[in-house]
């Protein structure tokens, strides 16, 4: 913080009225006024006892916080208010992941709706969790992850504790890294979600890149990965996601997950899953998991956040878990012990609800047959959405540019190629609102609006560079 | 390495011990005795021993789980919009004047917890200042989460285990030492875990003093209305500071007196000198939140907005938040009535004098170890019992307990 002496220049003390305690002596009655307010940098001074000199050391009336600057706003969730603030009544918000129906509405799945009718008809009371969370979310979110029938969690192997959704699961890894892993680095795709950077910095994590996306392909620069997982320091933690890489859409083949694993292991690296779109990707939670399930059943110990604001469209409950899969039963109990001992100084234990409505729908085989109908669904949307913008764009476009990689992407993004200007065209011409690093995203794209959109990105792509 | 079965990355990682609070929990659990009592953490229980959900949270529950229109997206940052604006006129009051001139910022976080850390991480970024004094003794919590937010901890004098009162002059002495600008950690009401809370004349005294040595404070409001059974009157000393005009920082937590523990429902205040600078901290809260779980959980928060928001429901809420205030202030007396018909040896007067949900019994580690050993009365070990795990029914256990563990343990 910048230091340097404050001086005010003041009329003259009979015009001043100070808080009483600065005038020493017993309290006086009455409200203190305000001195006029002062622009300043750097630290409070003591209050000085005389006060009938014009320039004095003003203590009391300047903020302590006069010299924080405005934060910029969230580049992802920030698109969002921009979106809401624009009057025109074409605008198309692809900003954040959050999945919109074909009449471009949020959505509350049938089975959240159940299993919440459920829990209130039980009326479950509001007791404190324990830190690592619900046992039974806990429980029924290894199996999800890892298969119900995995021996790894037979032999409890997988330390699973509750977290604030993806982040928070990411964050409690992070802490986890730093304390015990002193040095140690994450190497995170380039790109990646944009906030996976700020969680390692403000866990003090040291971080670097590896090359993922191509942009002369529109696909994966799979030799750059390899290379730089190669190259890493022994030990270092690869951020990898498990399937629907946000914001590219470019999952590696099965083949090159094979590859990627041989290479981790070669290097003694831990794999750090980040699982945020399990069955958004293909519509299978088993097949979305698939990555995961590979390295584990390699024997590989791996780390593994879990999310479930998307696939069960809950969102705002802020529900996740951070898994541990370790390669003893010893060292699981172990590392999720100091894992809670993180958490109870962040926020003590995690919120209940959102627990609880994924305890029902994935532990009763009911309504975990029906979610997966749902998850159907969604995915399938997306699918088609994903069809309808690469139709639209192909019946457009005759220049000879391949768009295909579109329907190469899986997920609920697509990276359209598109750079920062043309980003800025799409938002300021055609009010369509997205990631300035091109991302959009499909789940709030309707069918109605393929043709609208293919007539913004083909116009940014080829007139603005 | 990890190369395989056997070899763990993880072999260096030791087994961390229970924490001293929750861990409470886990040992009672664990304990197949049928008349154990579990006075440990501070959760409020029934007179049938039974943990209470407020009636008029579960109608309110009821109206946002049964209304069609509501939607889970992703809450802004800083949390619902309308509950913090209702949370910062509970605890600032409907017209403090720092609201009407836009001076606070108030951020939805998880619990008081969660508004702690908030608050202390952005302290450690943006204030000149790094060392925050807590009152000795504080909540087992607090010094864990200013140290790991990158504070560093001081205490101050609070306590007096001679009177079992407050060491007044002891904490004047030493935020009078402390440097000037220093963070200072205050309980709003209700201190946890000593009960004894300054007087009003007293906390205009640490009010003067630490205004005139620019000292911060940091007020943690865990039992607004559960103190005395008045929300006014227990926001008393945080309206204290705010009327100076001088900025403040509070954690706010409505899990006890909403009786929302598990939905982790709080928000923390930041009183500004002016709007502008409000808004700029604000903008650096948002930093802090992002990279730490994105933004907060909305049912809890939900829950607690259709409440305030509404004055027959908030009335209905005063009502039931005076009867489980009321119900502790009577097993006060009655815990204090069992132990002088037992003639149990000392002066328990402190146990009625004390304010809030715990009484700082005086026991010593060795005599809470008796207890649970013997009588399966689980408590922390620094002889804080929460009096709202008892009923008339435990009553006799807990003072026969007591009397036998100062009897024969020393």
């Amino acid at each position: 913080m910048a230091s340097g002496m404050l001086s005010l220049t003041c009329p003259s003390s009979s015009s001043l009225s100070l808080p009483h305690h600065f005038k020493g002596g017993a309290a006086a009655a009455g409200k203190p006024k305000l001195l006029n307010q002062a622009s300043v940098f750097g630290k409070r001074f003591v209050n000085t006892e005389s006060f009938t000199r014009t320039t004095m050391a003003v203590a009391l009336n300047v903020s302590r916080f006069e010299s924080i600057t405005m934060a910029p706003p969230d580049p992802i969730l920030g698109v969002s208010e921009a979106f809401r603030a624009d009057t025109n009544e074409m605008k198309l918000n692809l900003g954040v992941g959050a999945y919109r129906t074909e009449d471009l509405q949020p959505y509350v799945l049938n089975v959240v709706k159940k299993a919440e009718k459920l829990m209130l008809e039980r009326g479950e009371n509001k007791e404190y969790l324990p830190i690592e969370g619900l046992a039974s979310f806990n429980k029924v979110t290894a199996e999800l992850l890892l298969g119900a029938n995995n021996p790894l969690i037979l032999e409890q192997r997988v330390a699973t504790v509750q977290g604030l959704s993806g982040t928070g699961s990411l964050r409690l890894a992070a802490a986890l890294i730093e304390r015990y892993f002193p040095g140690a680095k994450v190497l995170i795709s380039s790109p990646s979600w944009g906030n996976h950077k700020n969680i390692f910095n403000d866990a003090r994590v040291p971080w670097s890149e590896y090359r993922y996306y191509d942009p002369s392909t529109v696909g994966l620069d799979f030799d750059g990965m390899i290379a730089d997982i190669k190259a890493a320091p022994e030990g270092s933690f690869v951020l990898l996601h498990g399937c629907a890489h946000n914001p590219t859409g470019i999952d590696p083949t099965p083949e090159q997950w094979e590859i990627i694993a041989d290479v981790i292991q070669e290097k003694n690296h831990i794999p750090f899953f980040d699982v945020a779109y399990q069955g958004f990707a293909s519509g299978s939670l088993d097949v979305d998991a698939s990555s995961v399930r590979l390295f584990a059943a390699r024997g590989l110990e791996l780390l593994v956040a879990q999310s479930y604001s998307k696939n069960l469209g809950l969102y705002a409950e802020r529900i996740g878990a951070i898994n541990i899969v370790c390669s003893s039963a010893d060292a699981a109990t172990r590392v999720k012990s100091q894992i809670k001992r993180l958490a109870r100084p962040m926020y003590s234990n995690p919120p209940v609800h959102g627990a609880r409505i994924v305890a029902n729908v994935v532990g009763d085989p009911e309504l975990f047959n029906e979610w997966k109908e749902e998850m159907e669904v969604m995915a399938g949307r997306i699918k088609s959405v994903r069809q309808k913008l690469y139709d639209s764009l192909r019946a457009k476009d005759k220049s000879g540019k391949d768009w295909s990689f579109i329907l190469r992407q899986i997920g609920m993004f697509s990276f359209t190629g598109l750079n920062k200007a043309q980003s800025d065209n799409m938002t300021n011409k055609w009010h369509v609102y997205m990631t300035k690093d091109g991302r959009i995203s499909l789940a709030g794209l309707s069918s109605a609006k393929c043709e609208y959109l293919a007539d913004a990105i083909f116009d940014s792509y080829h007139n603005v560079s | 390495m990890a190369s395989g079965h056997g070899d763990s990355v993880f072999a260096n990682v030791v087994r961390a011990p229970e924490d001293p609070i929750l861990g409470v929990t886990v040992a009672y659990n664990k304990d197949p005795s049928p008349k154990k009592l579990n006075l440990g953490v501070g959760a409020y229980r029934t007179e049938e021993g039974k943990p209470l959900v407020l009636n008029v949270v579960r109608r309110a529950e009821q109206m946002l789980v049964n209304d069609t229109s509501r939607v889970k997206e992703y809450l802004p940052i800083v949390g619902l919009a309308e509950f913090n604006k209702l949370s910062a006129k509970l605890i600032f009051g409907v017209d403090s004047p720092a609201i009407q001139e836009n001076r606070v910022t108030t951020v939805q976080c998880l619990s008081g917890t969660g508004s702690l850390r908030v608050g202390a991480e952005f302290l450690a970024r943006h204030y000149h200042e790094h060392t925050i004094y807590i009152p000795q003794p504080t909540w087992g919590n607090h010094p864990k989460v200013f140290t790991i937010a990158g504070l560093s901890v001081k205490t101050y004098r609070y306590y007096s285990p001679e009177t079992r009162g407050l060491d007044f002059q002891g904490l004047l002495d030493d935020l009078n030492a402390a440097p000037s600008g220093a963070i200072v950690l205050l309980h709003a009401c209700a201190h946890n875990p000593t009960g004894v809370d300054p007087t009003p004349e007293q906390w205009e005294q640490i009010r003067q003093l630490m205004r005139s040595k620019g000292l911060l404070p940091f007020f943690d409001s865990a039992y607004q209305g559960f103190a005395s059974g008045s929300l006014d009157e227990d926001a008393q000393s945080v309206r204290m500071f705010v009327s100076d005009g001088g900025e403040c920082l509070v954690a706010q937590s409505y899990a006890k007196n909403m009786g929302m523990y598990g939905e982790r429902v709080g928000a923390l205040s930041i009183v500004c000198k002016s709007a502008d600078v409000a808004v700029r901290v604000e903008s650096q809260l948002k930093l802090v939140i992002r990279p730490m779980y994105s933004n907060p959980p909305i049912h809890g928060a939900s829950i607690v907005a259709t409440i305030l928001k509404d004055s027959h429901m908030y009335d209905e809420w005063t009502v039931e938040l005076k009867a489980m205030a009321d119900r502790i202030i009577s097993m006060r007396q009655k815990l204090f009535d069992a132990l002088q018909a037992r003639g149990t040896p000392g002066d328990w007067s402190h146990i009625i004098k004390q304010i809030g949900m715990f009484t700082f019994t005086g026991l010593n580690a060795q005599q809470v170890a008796f207890m649970t050993k013997e009588y399966h009365i689980y408590m922390t070990s620094d002889g804080r019992i929460s009096m709202a795990g008892l009923s008339s029914q435990t009553v006799p256990l807990l003072a026969d307990a007591i009397h036998a563990a100062v009897s024969t343990v020393v």
